[in-house]
């Protein structure tokens, strides 16, 4: 049984005919002590994606249309509060973007990483267990930190104190929604590397949602990149990211310059990220997409299953998806 | 002759100590930097939050005003000019924000966004000679004319960049100062304005102060790159050797921490330790000695020097050759 296994969720915000659906048909896969990175930009769903896992956007606005949330093989969807509240923290916790946001301002952070223990652990609930989380997460000197409140504290560092925090439940997932999007590039590897560890040493399952196709690579199993609420390919990391199947995937991988290349100028892709509830007709990126039909205006695709764990939603990826076989055959 | 040398700059902003007056210590934002931009170059300047490169970018353009130094910009020092004498040189240089929509006034529709910096140079003599200047831009900027008459509201962020872009060459400047342009951008819609500002560069012969953190985006579009840390610039050189063979630790520890997409791409990554430093207190010695990798006792006394290195690669390390 896989850890999480999300079936075919669909969510909107609103209702009747102005609903917007954010989030239509998303089914992954994240089995225990595995990472799995969403890549997305803004208003792909990623983030309602990954919120959904403990129920966290609410309702209304939103509605969960349908589908199955199962975390540990129990419905999230189904669940009663008293169920949601103990797996909040309990199974899943949560890293988010904004450290400095997500810390409450006039609580020393020892005070606030003892709530969470009073929650899960009470036993543990000790000056001793928050010095030992503030190690953990490679905190110098935790023993004089505990007294620190959140401002006195770099942005890399109250990362950390979010991500002891998650950890002090002793989550079996930790959904990380960009983590590293406001720190400095040397902070990024730092955090990146401590994801990494505690992953190794805690054998804990990571979600990690990021725009930064850079850190994928660094740090999943396998990734996920979604387009338009939609998953448009999905597949173990190395091999998507080295061999895309899907035109966008493609573009984007080659729209982000690199530093070991050298080349004049840049793909772009043209046009702009769809926002929810204007996304286009048939297949949603072919208005911006280099290998659009004439049929992709009207026909959906759908998430095909190529080679071996391999998905991509386009008919058209047909060339590597032979290529792909005939390799997988030899 | 280079379009704009800067010489001994320094930016140090007060901080006052205690309410009433007491002990004032400074920030040393920007201290004592020199360089120079090449007409049509573009100059990248990169380093981590806080070490200063967008107050340096600021003051070369008199946003901020510098301690002491000079800006010679066409062979004329506007380190000491204000009011109008400074607004006639403002036609020269330019500047493009980060963040698109806060740079665009949301109560004026696009044509008077542009418009307004026709105006205040006068550099459309009647109406019909306004509109058709505005339309000329925005077709330069890829947007439509009809997009004159919208406001900033109605605009994606990419768009909105390029607004601000076409704001910014209105009047026609030689040096535009692009703070973080990309940053706030969608990954797939980045790609689009980095193009288009080389394609206005190529066209125009505009030279660029491009500051961003973003390392792989700075070496895509530079010519040459500036490696900023606490207020002090610690390496110099040409984009791509300075990025294939960094001189100085930092600049080594910054590109090895840069993410790449490759995953077959191995590469020994140095994590460094801590943050950066308060620019209050800097640390003695070399600034970066408390994180540097390779330190000796050396660096904790002696500051170094920016030194030449070779052609035209410059770093300020004792250790470096």
């Amino acid at each position: 049984m896989a850890l999480l296994d999300i079936k075919n969720l669909r969510l909107e915000f609103g209702s009747g005919p102005g609903a917007v659906r954010a989030v239509d048909g998303i089914s992954l896969r994240l089995e225990g002590g595995k990472t799995l990175c969403l890549v997305g930009e803004s208003g792909s769903g990623k983030s309602v994606t990954a919120l959904s896992i403990a129920k966290l956007v609410a309702s209304p606005p939103a509605r969960y249309v349908g589908g199955e949330i199962l975390l540990e093989g129990r419905d999230v969807l189904k669940m009663s509060a008293r169920e949601l509240r103990s797996i909040r923290g309990g199974v899943v916790s949560y890293v988010f973007q904004e450290p400095g946001a997500s810390l409450n301002p006039v609580f020393r952070i020892g005070a606030q990483i003892k709530e969470s223990l009073k929650l899960h652990r009470p036993d543990a609930a000790t000056d001793a267990e928050v010095v030992r989380l503030l190690k953990l997460v490679g905190i110098p000197a935790p023993e004089s930190r505990l007294r620190n409140y959140p401002h006195e504290m770099s942005g890399g560092m109250q990362q950390r104190v979010m991500i002891a925090m998650a950890l002090a439940s002793q989550p079996k997932l930790l959904v990380a929604d960009e983590p590293t999007t406001a720190l400095d590039v040397t902070i990024q590897a730092q955090i990146i590397e401590l994801l990494g560890d505690l992953r190794r040493q805690l054998g804990m399952a990571i979600l990690l949602i990021t725009h930064n196709l850079g850190i994928v690579g660094d740090l999943a199993d396998d990734v996920a990149v979604m387009y338009a609420g939609q998953i448009v390919e999905n597949g173990p990391a190395r091999e998507v990211l080295s061999r895309p199947l899907h035109p966008y995937t493609r573009a984007l991988i080659q729209s982000v310059p690199e530093l070991g290349s050298e080349v004049e100028r840049l793909t772009a892709i043209p046009g702009t990220v769809p926002l929810p509830g204007d996304f286009p007709g048939g297949c949603r990126f072919h208005p911006r997409c280099p290998k659009a039909q004439p049929a992709c205006a009207t026909q959906v695709p759908e998430l095909l299953t190529v080679a071996d764990s391999r998905k991509v939603r386009c008919p058209y990826s047909g060339s590597e998806i032979s290529t792909l076989k005939s390799e997988a055959v030899l | 002759m280079n379009l704009l040398e800067i010489q001994n700059l320094k930016v140090h902003f007060p901080v006052q100590q205690r309410l009433f007056g007491g002990v004032k210590e400074f920030v040393r934002a920007v201290d004592d930097v020199s360089f120079s931009i090449a007409p049509g170059e573009t100059v990248g300047l990169v380093g981590e939050s806080g070490c200063g490169k967008t107050t340096l970018g600021r003051a070369v353009i008199k946003l901020v005003e510098p301690t002491s130094g000079r800006i010679v910009f066409e062979g004329e020092d506007i380190a000491s000019l204000s009011g109008p004498e400074l607004r006639a040189r403002r036609r020269r240089f330019q500047m493009i924000f980060q963040d698109p929509i806060g740079s665009l006034d949301p109560r004026f529709i696009v044509a008077d966004i542009i418009g307004e910096a026709l105006d205040i140079h006068r550099l459309a003599a009647g109406a019909a000679a306004r509109t058709q200047r505005i339309e000329a831009l925005l077709k330069a900027v890829g947007l439509a004319p009809s997009h004159a008459q919208r406001y900033p509201h109605e605009f994606s962020g990419g768009q909105r960049q390029r607004i601000g872009i076409a704001r910014a060459l209105a009047v026609e400047p030689q040096l535009i100062v692009c703070d973080e342009p990309v940053s706030a951008l969608d990954v797939s819609v980045q790609a689009q304005i980095v193009n288009l500002l080389q394609d206005l560069q190529r066209e125009r012969g505009i030279a660029y102060l491009f500051v961003a953190h973003d390392l792989a985006v700075v070496k895509h579009i530079s010519h040459r790159i500036l490696v900023m840390y606490l207020g002090r610039i610690v390496e110099a050189g040409e984009a791509r050797s300075l990025c294939r063979s960094p001189k100085h630790p930092y600049t080594q520890a910054l590109l090895s921490a840069v993410p790449v997409v490759d995953p077959d791409a191995k590469r020994r990554r140095i994590v460094l330790t801590g943050d950066v430093p308060s620019p209050i207190h800097p640390p003695g010695g070399c600034p970066f000695h408390p994180r540097c990798p390779v330190a000796v006792a050396r660096c904790k006394t002696e500051v170094p020097p920016l030194r030449e290195l070779g052609p035209g690669r410059q770093a300020a390390c004792h250790l470096a050759t």
